[in-house]
């Protein structure tokens, strides 16, 4: 199958992030001071628990960043002609979840749709009944007695398969750890059951497992069910869910990187010239935020609709048309939020310019420019990263709340505040339309979760008045407890006074 | 006799991401009513960890693992802690070092010392009131019905150690544990501070745990005092005792690397001990202070020393005092020396006078008396802003009208309390504050009012090395970059092809290798980053980067006041030799008088942004005539109790700079004022060709 790559504006943006991203890492990675905070990140064990859901849900974000058209079958020969539509690697992997689509509404698992409808029978006559889903579990006979059975046969196969898996990755982990440690398999693998491990990987373990056994099962199930049930329009729910990850992910991401700029440049500046400078930053920045997000938000959100809809020549799919207004989004969410770290980066240089190495570098006359760029910048870059990774969540939600409200994304982006806004209505309908909603907050709410808890551990390990202490530490100080106090009782007794 | 305290065999354990480090190993002491036990040690030696170890409040990271503290009897930790609750600020109070931030400062001073009295007395409402008036007129607070219901802000630093003092002998204990109680206080302030304790103890019979890294605070209030070194107590002595003859080898270094006028008179470098303190984290083997040790033989590697009991109280934790070890020989030898040290170190310079001018150090020789800086009626001015438009209410006068002059390869000594604008003075020179008025002239060339580009160029020639070595070194840069920002910002302009193609062949770097060198810092330490050091070579990198660019003055801004004694001894050490190889004028600005007495050629002496006084340094310091330079002085705590003067208490404390008073700035607090002095500033009043002092007790010269 021949196709052709496409990469949308936001696509590039976050290829541009993972790549900055990287070069960070390695950056730190030589650096030893950069290094240690990171490392006492490791420390907590909530911290690594939510990391190892965030890189579950960045892995399907980034599968779902890869664009392409596919080709479509052309009778007329010569040159190939690709689809209009614009699929993602991850639509490509999960095409059963697209394509089966049912006419309407059904409830999770259910082989039968949601709504009667008239059946005209062959031998004349008409009843009104629930219909037989054209996929979800079209293969069972007679799914009143097989449903239950099937369903705990394929969950506990790929359940089974699941945990084989993450036997497979505990051991490479095991295997990884005593290698680079020196000691032997077993002892390390029972060192990472007891928590005795400088990264806690036993909680990253945990974690692991629960995220395996749940993909596999569900991998298994989403074949020949519809395990979060259909929308309105018979869409899968599932589909909808994880495809909406990514829309979360762009906003909280690239929203930062629009706000970036500006907070960091602004505040840092206003910071160290002080005077008519700071009074101007402070001015702007104070004006921004006494005027409410939503009402900035939505009247830019209009604003680029009406312009889009009266240009309709500059979008060639219709993919591109709702990723440059998801774009937007993002732009203009970035330009309303950076005063919150502006202001914080203005505090910090504030304090930063009166310390001695700064006057230090004055007396040798060094630039301004240099001065913000080789001690100022570098030392408030963890109240960037704190503030970015907090920030995160919020954005989350924000996409949500402004999708609902009808100024977020583009209608034909899935992402979680389209589904919500599109099962709100059904909240009222009886019997009630629950999975969407279900499944929209149990997904965003992991997510969210993850990144806070994330943030959290990021922040206590660049905090310098809090100090983490690594499980090892943990477990010797708990080691040393347990041990009755044999080592001290006979130095009481010998104890003798010098007089 | 019975033991308010007795500490046995005290282990505390703190721990750490690498490993464990036994803060406190093995410590015993004990304390009797109405004694000072003052413990001294170097930072990081484990004295605040057994402070909070007897008081049961170590961090979270800290534990207990072995030993027994005893209090009248009872033994601390077995305690549980709902009955420690009842010991604390009950029978055990304790003072901390940072007056100004162990008040709560969104509470009364009454309510703070209300707390204690409801805790364990239960009183409450007119007693508790009354009982609090009692405390703080104890204390020396005047007016206290009135003061009591002020808030810590209203007071100053002196007034707020007060207060904290007032609020440990709120329970009456019977163990006081001061931890650094003076330390961040003046020295005006802390002869009251000291003077306040030494007068409620003998009135009230607690026993004192004094906690101290300064030998002549020690001096001063102890009755007894141990030594401590690398988490246990190295030698316990009466303090007249240690003071006569101190015998372990690292208190005697100890003394040595204090600076002071003999030393400078005998042309003698400062003893600086070798070395760091040893990391706790790792087992000792042999004696902990082996490595450092000029006398170590090979039995203080392998077994540590037990206790030897000398004359009297002392004991010493030293092989070359056991007799069993058959080290007599050494043992001769070593107390001769250490008579001699002995000697020197009670002022008594019996070799002086055919030492002097033969010393290493000697360096008034052979330098030309040119006059390199000199300052005229320097003005610093910060406006206070007010009301809505912020319109300008008054100014700080934080300088004053300050006049000075420096030659070529002298030191001039700036002294003076906390705020009276010594800082100020160095920052203004060297124009990172633009002066309000008055001429700095550098080599004939003024400097105020330069526009930036050519003040640019001369930033080479004027240096700076500040005080707080954590704080001026940028912890995101690597020692190379830092040592070498100033050079590229500064001559690149000059030859910048030339200096470019230089630093790509490598003369640049083999500059640093070569600046380090001259600090005494290995080339390959310029690969690392600012916090794999220590304070004292952290102080010797912001040396190197001020040396850089080849500086004809250096302005050193407190440069000793953050580091122990024994680098301190270090760095002042090598700023001597510095000026011997390189010619370099410093201005020195401290408020330590010892380190005045041994670096310094002249003494300008500020009080609230004036100078008082001037003169070389044996003028001024011997015979001061100033008032306050004669208070200042006598405040200072001596070692040699010969030679303590009498102390002359100040009243109050300095003026605020922004109201300062008409007259004479120290008529409030002077013990001589009279009528004239509130009228008019006086003018200046010359005793020889150098010493000058602006007060009315002297002739007044005619402008």
């Amino acid at each position: 199958m021949s196709f052709k790559p496409v990469i949308l504006w936001t696509d590039a943006l976050v290829y541009l992030l993972v790549a900055a991203l990287i070069l960070f890492a390695w950056h730190v990675r030589r650096n030893e001071h950069l290094w240690a905070p990171w490392r006492r990140v490791g420390h907590s064990a909530s911290g690594m628990a939510a990391l190892t859901v965030l890189v579950f849900f960045v892995i399907i974000g980034l599968l779902d960043t890869v664009h392409l058209r596919p080709a479509v079958e052309n009778n007329s020969g010569g040159e190939t002609a690709y689809s209009v539509e614009v699929l993602s690697l991850f639509d490509v992997i999960a095409t059963p979840l697209r394509t089966q689509v049912e006419k309407t509404y059904s409830a999770p698992f259910a082989a039968y749709l949601y709504a009667r409808e008239t059946i005209e029978h062959p031998g004349g006559g008409q009843t009104r009944e629930f219909p037989r889903l054209k996929f979800g579990a079209a293969h069972l006979q007679d799914p009143e007695t097989q449903l239950v059975t099937d369903i705990a046969w394929r969950a506990a196969a790929g359940g089974g398969l699941g945990l084989f898996f993450w036997c497979l990755a505990v051991a490479s982990l095991a295997l990884l750890l005593a290698r680079r440690s020196g000691e032997a398999f077993l002892s390390m693998l029972s060192a990472i059951r007891r928590g005795a491990t400088a990264i806690p990987w036993n909680a990253a373990c945990i974690t692991l497992a629960l995220i395996l056994v749940m993909c596999g099962a569900a991998l298994a199930l989403c074949g020949s069910y519809h395990i979060l049930g259909t929308d309105k329009v018979g869409q899968d729910v599932f589909y909808q869910s994880l495809k909406s990850i990514r829309t979360g992910l762009v906003i909280g991401t690239l929203t930062t990187l629009m706000m970036l700029p500006f907070a960091l440049l602004l505040g840092i500046t206003a910071g160290y010239f002080r005077g008519w400078v700071d009074d101007v930053i402070q001015y702007l920045y104070t004006t921004l935020s006494s005027i409410p997000g939503v009402l900035l938000i939505a009247a830019a959100v209009l604003m680029t609709q009406v312009y889009m809809e009266t240009h309709p020549e500059l979008f060639d799919t219709v993919a591109s048309r709702a990723d440059l207004r998801l774009l937007f989004l993002c732009i203009i969410l970035g330009v309303t939020s950076w005063t919150g770290l502006c202001r914080l980066l203005r505090g910090e240089t504030l304090k930063l310019r009166e310390m001695e190495y700064i006057q230090a570098a004055h007396a040798f006359g060094v630039s301004h420019w240099r001065i913000l760029s080789r001690h100022i910048l570098p030392n408030v870059m963890h109240i960037v990263l704190i503030t970015t990774v907090m920030d995160f969540s919020g954005l989350v939600l924000a996409e949500a709340v402004l999708s609902y409200v009808g100024v977020g994304v583009d209608p034909s982006t899935i992402s979680f505040g389209t589904m919500i806004n599109a099962a709100r209505l059904e909240m009222a309908r009886d019997p009630m339309v629950w999975w969407s909603l279900l499944a929209a907050f149990s997904f965003m709410f992991a997510l969210v979760l993850s990144a806070n808890l994330f943030a959290d551990a990021v922040q206590n390990a660049f905090d310098p008045r809090v100090k983490t202490l690594s499980a090892r530490v943990g477990a010797l100080r708990r080691k040393r407890r347990e041990e009755p106090e044999a080592k001290s009782s006979p130095t009481r007794t010998e104890g003798s006074l010098p007089s | 006799m019975n033991a308010v305290l007795q500490i046995n065999d005290l282990e505390t354990i703190l721990y750490t991401e690498a490993a464990p480090v036994r803060a406190v190993d093995g410590l015993t002491l004990q304390i009797m009513r109405g004694e000072t036990f003052a413990l001294l040690g170097e930072s990081g030696c484990g004295k605040s960890i057994t402070a909070l170890s007897v008081m049961r409040l170590l961090p979270d990271s800290g534990e207990i693992l072995g030993g027994s503290v005893r209090l009248g009897g009872e033994d601390l930790l077995l305690l549980p802690e709902a009955a420690m609750r009842g010991i604390r600020g009950k029978r055990i109070s304790m003072i901390f070092q940072e007056p100004m931030l162990s008040l709560n400062p969104v509470m009364t001073v009454a309510d703070q010392i209300g707390e204690v009295l409801q805790r364990h007395f239960n009183l409450r409402g007119a007693v508790a009131q009354k009982r609090i008036q009692e405390i703080l007129n104890q204390v020396g607070i005047p007016d206290p019905a009135r003061r009591m219901n002020e808030y810590p802000f209203q007071f100053s630093g002196g007034m707020k150690q007060r207060m904290m003092i007032a609020m440990a002998l709120a329970g009456e204990p019977e163990l006081l544990i001061a931890d650094e109680p003076t330390t961040a206080l003046d020295v005006t302030i802390q002869a009251q501070v000291l003077d306040l304790m030494r007068n409620l103890q003998q009135r009230d019979g607690m026993a004192i745990l004094f906690i101290t890294h300064d030998l002549s605070v020690a001096a001063e209030i102890a009755h007894r005092v141990g030594i401590m070194y690398a988490g246990e107590i190295v030698e316990t002595a009466t303090r007249d005792a240690f003071f006569r003859g101190p015998a372990h080898p690292y208190s005697r270094k100890l003394l040595a690397s204090l600076p002071g006028r003999d030393k400078r008179r005998q042309g003698l470098r400062l003893a600086a001990i070798s070395g760091n303190v040893p990391p706790l984290s790792h087992e000792f083997v042999g004696c902990r202070f082996a490595d450092r040790c000029d006398h170590a033989w090979e039995l203080c590697h392998e077994v540590a020393p037990g206790w030897t009991a000398l004359a009297g109280e002392q004991q010493v934790r030293c092989h070359l005092f056991n007799q069993n070890w058959g080290s007599g020989v050494r043992e001769q030898q070593f107390k001769d020396e250490r008579r001699e040290s002995a000697a020197q170190n009670s002022g008594k310079p019996d070799k002086s006078d055919t030492d002097t001018g033969t010393g290493l150090l000697n360096h008034e020789s052979g330098v030309a008396d040119s006059c390199l800086l000199s300052v005229t009626d320097l003005k610093v001015y910060f406006p206070i802003h007010k009301g809505f438009m912020k319109h300008v209410a008054g100014y700080v006068k934080a300088v004053d009208g300050v006049s000075l002059e420096i030659c070529q390869g002298k030191t001039l000594a700036l002294v003076g309390e906390s705020g009276c604008g010594k800082t100020t003075v160095g920052k203004g020179i060297l124009q990172l504050i633009p002066p309000t008025g008055g001429s700095v002239r550098y080599g004939g060339l003024e400097l105020v009012g330069l526009e930036r580009n050519r003040l640019r160029k001369l930033r080479a020639e004027l240096q700076l090395i500040f005080q707080d070595p954590y704080s001026s070194l940028n912890p995101r840069m690597r020692i190379i970059d830092i040592i070498e920002e100033g050079m590229n910002a500064l001559n690149i302009e000059n030859d910048s092809k030339a200096s470019h193609a230089e630093r790509l062949s490598g003369t640049d770097r083999n500059k640093v290798d070569k600046l380090l060198d001259s600090v005494g810092l290995s080339p390959e330490t310029k690969w690392r980053y600012p916090h794999e050091f220590s304070g004292g070579q952290r102080q010797r990198i912001a040396i190197a980067r001020a040396l850089a660019v080849n500086p004809k003055l250096i302005v050193c801004d407190e440069p000793t006041s953050a580091l122990d004694v024994s680098v301190q001894a270090q760095i002042l050490n090598l700023l001597k030799e510095l000026q011997n190889n390189l010619g370099l004028a410093y201005l020195f600005i401290t408020h330590n008088i010892s380190v005045v007495e041994y670096i310094a050629d002249e003494v300008a002496v500020m009080y609230l942004g004036r100078i008082v006084e001037r003169g070389s340094v044996d003028e001024v310091l011997t015979s001061p005539r100033h008032p306050y330079t004669q208070a200042l002085l006598s405040a200072v705590p001596v070692i040699e109790p010969e030679s303590k003067r009498q102390v002359i208490h100040l009243h109050g404390d300095m003026p605020s700079p922004s109201h300062p008073p008409s007259g004479c700035h120290f008529h409030p607090r002077c013990p001589h004022v009279m009528p004239v002095c509130r009228e008019a500033y006086p003018a200046t009043s010359t005793f020889s060709s150098s010493h000058t002092a602006r007060c009315y007790l002297y002739p007044q010269e005619q402008d």
